[in-house]
C-alpha cells in the first residue's frame, strides 16, 4: 500500500487494492474544530492517558516542553478516526459502544437544565422524525414514478390531443364518446399512425405504429444507459444484493448519494416505459434507501454512526416495499427476512411506521385515481375448494422449477458479462436487447401493454361487461343472474386465442427475463416473476374450468362443481401462480404470502398462497440454496456472511488462520520496542488491514490490536505536529513510557488507537463456533491464541473463503474485506 | 385533504351496463357525489320501461372513480424539465466541455492527454484541473472545486462498474 505525501492542497490518494479512495485530511487548525465533531470517547480504548500526564514525573524520557503539545495531542481526536474506508466492514461493536456512550452522556447532562433535557428528548424523538420525512420522500418519488411510468408507456402508442400530460385512460376519462363495445377508443387520443398519416386501421397503419414502437423504446433504454453511465453508475441493477451487504456491515460510498438517488429516479420511469421485461419494486427500496441515508446524514446521531444508521436503512427498505406494492405489513416482513442483517425490535415499530407513512403519501397522491395503491388490486372474494389444492400445489411445482433456471441461467449470463468481451459494451447491450424485446412484444397484444396491466388482467375474474378476449365466453343470452354470480360457461374462441397468445408470451418472458435482469439499467424482478406465475396459473385456471364444465360428471367435480354454479375462478390461479414464481426465485416465505394478501385484500386465499409458495421454495431448495439475490453477491464477491447458511464441518480454527504451515510468520506490533520507520516499513510492507500487538517477540502474549488506517494517521500526525518524534522514535502502547537511554528522541504513544479488548479464540476451537461469533457479533477479524500466545489471526475474508472452499465453490471469488 | 383543490371534471361516477334484451351495452359517465353512484342516478335517460329497470339495473355494475388532474400535470411537467435539464447537462458534459478545455488549454493540455490515451471516458481531465485550482478561493472556484471532486468520484464508480465488473456485474 503506497502512501503518497499530501500536494498543498490537503488531499492524499491511497491506493489499496488497485483502487483509488479520495478523502480529505483537513489541514490542523481545524483539527480543534473536530473536537466538537467527535466527541465520543471509546470505552474500552484508553481516555484517561491525559490524566497520567498531567504529572509530569511519569514521563521520564525525553524533554518536559514535550508534554504541553503531548497533552494537546492526546486531548483531541484523530480526524477521521471512526469513518472507515470504502469496501471494508465495519465494526460493530465499536459503533454500538460509541452509541450507548453518547446515550448515556446525553442522559446525564440532561439532568442539568431544562435546555438540556429538551435536547435529550429532541434526540430520542430524532428517530422518528428520520421515519417521518423517509416516509413522506419515499412516497411521493414513488408516486411520481407510477404517474410518470403510466403516461410514458402510453408515449409508445399515441398522444393525448386535449392535454399531452394524460395517457390514454386519463385522456379519454371525460370523453362521452366511449361505447360500450370499444370502451378504450375516444377522439381526444390518438395513435401515432393516425396522427401523423391520419390512417388508424391497415397495414400500413400498422407497420408505422410498430416502427414508432420501437422507436420510442429505443429511445428511451438509450436515455436511460446514458444517464447511468454519465452520472451515476451505481444506479444500475436492482440494488436490493448491494443493500443487503450494506446493511450487514459493508461500506460502498456513492451507493446511497444524492445523484445515485436522482438518477435511479428518472432511468427506473425511462425504462420501465420502454417496455423492458422488468420491475420497479427491486429499485424502489434502493430509491427509499438512498432517501434513509439522506435523511440520516442531517441528524449527527445517525451520520456519526455507521450502525445506528443501518437501522435507518432497514426501516427505510421496508418503506420502499410497501410503496412498490401496497403492502406496509409486507414490507416490513420483507425487511426483515430478504434485507436486513440485524433487526432489533425497536427497528420493527419504526420500519412499520415509515411504511404506514409512505402508503399514506401514496394513496393521497392517488396515482390510479381509484384510491388504490397498487395497479393489481382484486376485490373478488369467491370460495376456493380443496380439490383445488392439486392444481396450486402444481403451480408450486412449476415457481419452484422455474425460479431454479432463471437463477442458474442469469448468474451463467452474468457471469458471462463480467468475464468475456459482452462486458465491454453495455449500452450496445442494452438497446440490443430493447430492440428485441421491442420487436417481439408488440405483435402479441399480451406483451405489447405494460407488465402490470397483464397481469392486473389475468388477475381479475371475467365478470359480464369485460370486453378483453380473455372473458370471450359463450354467454347464455337468458340469464338474468346478477353480475358477479357467473356460472362456468365454455370458453368461446376469444378464450383459445387468448390462450395460444398467452403461452407465447409466457414462453417470451421466459427468455428475455434471463438476459435483461443484470443490464447496466435499473431493472427489477419483482413484476416480471409475477407476470411469468400469473400466466402459467391463469392457463391452467382455465384449463381446470373447462375441465370441470365439460365433464362435471367426474367424481372429483360431482361434489363441489354442480352445472350452472361458479367453481372455478382463473384469476386467483393466476394469483397463486405468481406467488409461486416469486417465491422460487426470490425464497420469500412469509414476506411472499403477506404481500400477496395484502395485494388481494382478501384472508380467504391464505391456504392457497402458501401452500404454493412451501412448495415451490421446498421444490426451488433441492436444486440450490440460494435465491437470486444471494447468487448475484456470490457473483459479485461481496463479503457477506449469511445468516441463513449454516456451517456443519469439523475444521477447527487452525485450520482457518492465517499464517498457515509454511506462510511467513504474522506482522506484529511489539509493546514498547519498534521505532516508527520500523511500523512504517512493515505498514508499507504489508496490505493488512491491522496488526496484533504483543508484549515482545519472544513471549508472544497479546495486548492488544491497532487498525492500519489509525496506525498511519496516528504516525503521520504525530510527525507533522509533535517535535521530538522522528524515524528513530520508539512507539510505546503501554501506559508509561518505556525506560529509554538518554539523548534518544522523543517516544511516541500509541495506545489510544490500541484497541484492549481483541476477540480472541483458541485453536482448538470448532469452525463452527467461530463462523457463528463472526455471525452473531459482526467481526472483521478474530485472533487465535494458544496457551495465552499469540497463534494467528482468522478474518472474515478466511472465513468466507473457508465456507466457499467447503461448499465446492471456488475460494477465491471472495473479493472484499 | 388534496381534495379540495380538485375541480368538479375529476369526479365521477360511471356506470356499465351490458347488452339486455335488444338494447345495446352502454356507458353512462356522471358526475355525483359517492353515495348516489348507482344505476339508478346515473343513468339518464332510462332504455327500458318501468318494470325492467330493476332487471336492467341488476346487471349494470357502478364504479365511483376520482382523480386529480393538477397533480398529474404538475407532476408530468416536472419530471419532464428535470429529465430535460439532466439531458442538457450531459451533453454539456461529454461533447461541450473538452472542447472548450481544450481551446482554453491549448497545446499544454493536448500533451497531456497523449499521455493519457486510454481514458476516453468523460471527466478524464478531472485530476488535472484538481491540481491546478490549488489556493484561489472564490465562490466559482469551489464550485468548481466540489464539480472536480465530484467527476473524480463518478470516474472511480465508472471504473469499478463498467470496467472492472468488480461491483454491480
Amino acid at each position: 500500500m503506497k502512501f503518497v505525501s499530501c500536494h498543498g492542497l490537503h488531499v492524499c490518494f491511497v491506493k489499496s487494492m488497485s483502487l483509488c479512495v479520495l478523502f480529505p485530511v483537513p489541514p490542523l487548525s481545524p483539527v480543534v474544530s473536530q473536537l466538537t465533531r467527535y466527541p465520543i470517547r471509546q470505552p474500552h480504548w484508553n481516555r484517561h492517558s491525559y490524566t497520567t500526564l498531567i504529572n509530569p514525573n511519569m514521563v521520564n524520557a525525553g524533554d518536559m516542553n514535550g508534554s504541553g503539545n503531548l497533552m494537546d495531542f492526546l486531548d483531541e481526536p484523530f480526524p477521521d478516526v471512526g469513518t472507515y474506508e470504502d469496501f471494508h466492514t465495519i465494526d460493530w461493536l465499536r459503533e454500538k459502544s460509541r452509541d450507548t456512550d453518547r446515550h448515556r452522556k446525553i442522559t446525564s447532562k440532561s439532568k442539568e437544565s431544562i435546555w438540556e433535557f429538551i435536547k435529550s428528548l429532541l434526540d430520542a424523538w430524532s428517530g422518528w422524525v428520520v421515519m417521518l420525512l423517509i416516509g413522506l420522500l419515499a412516497g411521493t418519488l414513488a408516486g411520481v414514478i407510477d404517474l410518470a411510468v403510466d403516461w410514458m408507456t402510453d408515449l409508445k402508442e399515441g398522444v393525448c390531443l386535449s392535454a399531452f400530460w394524460y395517457s390514454h385512460e386519463q385522456c379519454c376519462w371525460t370523453s362521452n364518446e366511449t361505447t360500450f363495445d370499444d370502451r378504450d377508443k375516444c377522439p381526444q387520443w390518438q395513435k401515432w399512425s393516425e396522427l401523423l398519416v391520419g390512417q388508424s386501421e391497415g397495414a400500413s397503419a400498422y407497420i408505422l405504429n410498430y416502427f414508432l414502437y420501437i422507436m420510442w423504446a429505443l429511445c428511451f433504454a438509450f436515455l436511460a444507459v446514458s444517464l447511468v453511465r454519465v452520472f451515476a453508475p451505481y444506479a444500475c441493477g436492482s440494488g436490493i444484493p448491494e443493500i443487503k451487504t450494506i446493511l450487514s456491515g459493508f461500506i460502498i460510498r456513492g451507493y446511497l448519494g444524492k445523484w445515485t438517488l436522482l438518477i435511479k429516479t428518472v432511468t427506473l420511469v425511462l425504462v420501465v416505459s420502454s417496455g423492458l421485461s422488468l420491475g420497479k419494486e427491486g429499485p424502489l427500496v434502493h430509491v427509499a434507501c438512498c432517501c434513509g441515508n439522506f435523511f440520516s446524514s442531517l441528524f449527527s446521531k445517525y451520520s456519526k454512526n455507521e450502525g445506528k444508521r443501518r437501522e435507518v436503512l432497514s426501516a427505510a427498505a421496508a418503506a420502499g416495499v410497501s410503496v412498490a406494492f401496497g403492502a406496509p405489513i409486507g414490507g416490513v416482513l420483507f425487511s426483515l427476512e430478504e434485507v436486513s442483517y440485524y433487526f432489533p425490535l425497536k427497528t420493527l415499530w419504526r420500519s412499520f411506521f415509515a411504511a404506514l407513512v409512505a402508503a399514506f403519501t401514496l394513496r393521497s397522491i392517488n396515482p390510479f385515481g381509484n384510491s388504490r395503491l397498487v395497479l393489481f388490486y382484486v376485490e373478488y372474494h369467491t370460495p376456493w375448494y380443496m380439490a383445488e389444492l392439486f392444481p396450486f400445489i402444481l403451480l408450486g411445482v412449476f415457481g419452484g422449477l422455474w425460479g431454479t433456471l432463471f437463477i442458474r441461467c442469469n448468474i451463467a449470463w452474468c457471469r458471462r458479462r463480467k468475464t468475456t468481451r459482452l462486458g465491454k459494451y453495455p449500452v450496445l447491450e442494452v438497446i440490443v436487447i430493447t430492440a428485441i424485446t421491442a420487436i417481439i412484444a408488440y405483435p402479441n397484444p399480451y406483451t405489447r401493454r405494460s407488465t402490470s396491466e397483464l397481469i392486473s388482467e389475468l388477475f381479475n375474474d371475467c365478470g359480464a361487461l369485460e370486453s378483453s378476449q380473455l372473458c370471450d365466453y359463450v354467454n347464455d343470452p337468458n340469464m338474468t343472474r346478477p353480475v358477479d354470480d357467473i356460472p362456468d360457461r365454455p370458453a368461446g374462441p376469444g378464450v383459445y386465442t387468448a390462450m395460444w397468445q398467452l403461452a407465447l408470451a409466457l414462453v417470451f418472458k421466459i427468455v428475455i427475463t434471463i438476459f435483461t435482469f443484470g443490464m447496466k439499467i435499473p431493472s427489477g424482478l419483482f413484476i416480471p416473476s409475477m407476470a411469468v406465475g400469473a400466466m402459467a396459473g391463469r392457463m391452467v385456471g382455465i384449463g381446470v374450468e373447462q375441465l370441470a364444465y365439460h365433464h362435471h360428471d367426474w367424481i372429483i367435480f360431482r361434489n363441489w362443481c354442480r352445472p350452472g354454479a361458479d367453481c372455478v375462478t382463473p384469476g386467483l390461479y393466476a394469483m397463486v401462480g405468481a406467488a409461486a414464481c416469486l417465491g422460487g426465485v426470490t425464497r420469500m416465505t412469509v414476506s411472499l404470502v403477506v404481500i400477496m394478501f395484502e395485494l388481494t385484500g382478501g384472508l380467504e386465499y391464505i391456504v392457497p398462497l402458501m401452500a404454493a409458495a412451501v412448495t415451490s421454495k421446498w421444490v426451488a431448495d433441492a436444486f440450490g440454496k440460494e435465491g437470486i439475490y444471494e447468487a448475484h453477491i456470490h457473483l459479485n464477491g461481496y463479503p457477506f456472511l449469511d445468516v441463513k447458511d449454516e456451517f456443519t464441518h469439523r475444521t477447527l480454527a487452525t485450520d482457518v488462520m492465517r499464517p498457515r504451515r509454511g506462510e511467513a510468520p504474522l506482522s506484529v506490533l511489539t509493546q514498547d520496542s519498534m521505532t516508527v520507520e520500523d511500523v512504517e516499513t512493515l505498514i508499507k510492507e504489508t496490505d493488512y488491514n491491522g496488526f496484533p500487538v504483543v508484549v515482545s517477540k519472544d513471549s508472544e502474549r497479546l495486548i492488544g490490536f491497532a487498525q492500519r488506517r489509525e496506525l498511519i494517521l496516528a504516525i503521520k500526525n504525530a510527525r507533522q505536529r509533535q517535535d521530538g518524534v522522528v524515524s528513530n522514535s520508539i512507539v510505546y502502547f503501554t501506559e508509561d513510557p518505556p525506560e529509554l537511554p538518554p539523548n534518544s528522541p522523543h517516544p511516541l504513544k500509541l495506545r489510544r488507537i490500541l484497541n484492549l479488548s481483541p476477540f480472541t479464540v483458541t485453536d482448538h476451537t470448532p469452525m463452527e463456533t467461530v463462523v457463528d461469533i463472526f455471525r452473531k457479533l459482526g467481526l472483521r477479524q478474530c485472533l487465535v491464541t494458544r496457551s495465552g500466545r499469540l497463534l494467528g489471526i482468522i478474518t472474515k475474508k478466511d472465513v468466507l473463503r473457508h465456507m466457499a472452499q467447503m461448499a465446492n465453490q471456488d475460494p477465491e471469488s471472495i473479493m472484499f474485506n | 385533504m388534496l381534495f379540495t383543490l380538485q375541480n368538479s371534471e375529476d369526479v365521477r361516477c360511471k356506470c356499465i351496463c351490458p347488452p339486455y334484451k335488444d338494447h345495446s351495452g352502454q356507458i353512462y359517465n356522471k358526475n355525483v357525489s359517492q353515495k348516489d353512484c348507482d344505476c339508478l342516478h346515473v343513468v339518464e335517460p332510462m332504455p327500458v320501461p318501468g318494470p325492467d329497470v330493476e332487471a336492467y339495473c341488476l346487471r349494470c355494475e357502478c364504479k365511483y372513480e376520482e382523480r386529480s388532474s393538477v397533480t398529474i400535470k404538475v407532476t408530468i411537467i416536472i419530471y419532464l424539465s428535470i429529465l430535460g435539464l439532466l439531458l442538457l447537462y450531459m451533453v454539456y458534459l461529454t461533447l461541450v466541455e473538452p472542447v472548450l478545455k481544450r481551446r482554453l488549454f491549448g497545446h499544454s493540455q493536448l500533451i497531456q492527454s497523449d499521455e493519457d490515451i486510454g481514458d476516453h471516458q468523460p471527466f478524464a481531465n478531472a485530476h488535472d484541473v484538481l491540481a491546478r485550482s490549488r489556493s484561489r478561493a472564490n465562490v466559482l472556484n469551489k464550485v468548481e472545486y466540489a464539480q472536480q471532486r465530484w467527476k473524480l468520484q463518478v470516474q472511480e464508480q465508472r471504473k469499478s462498474v463498467f470496467d472492472r465488473h468488480v461491483v454491480l456485474s
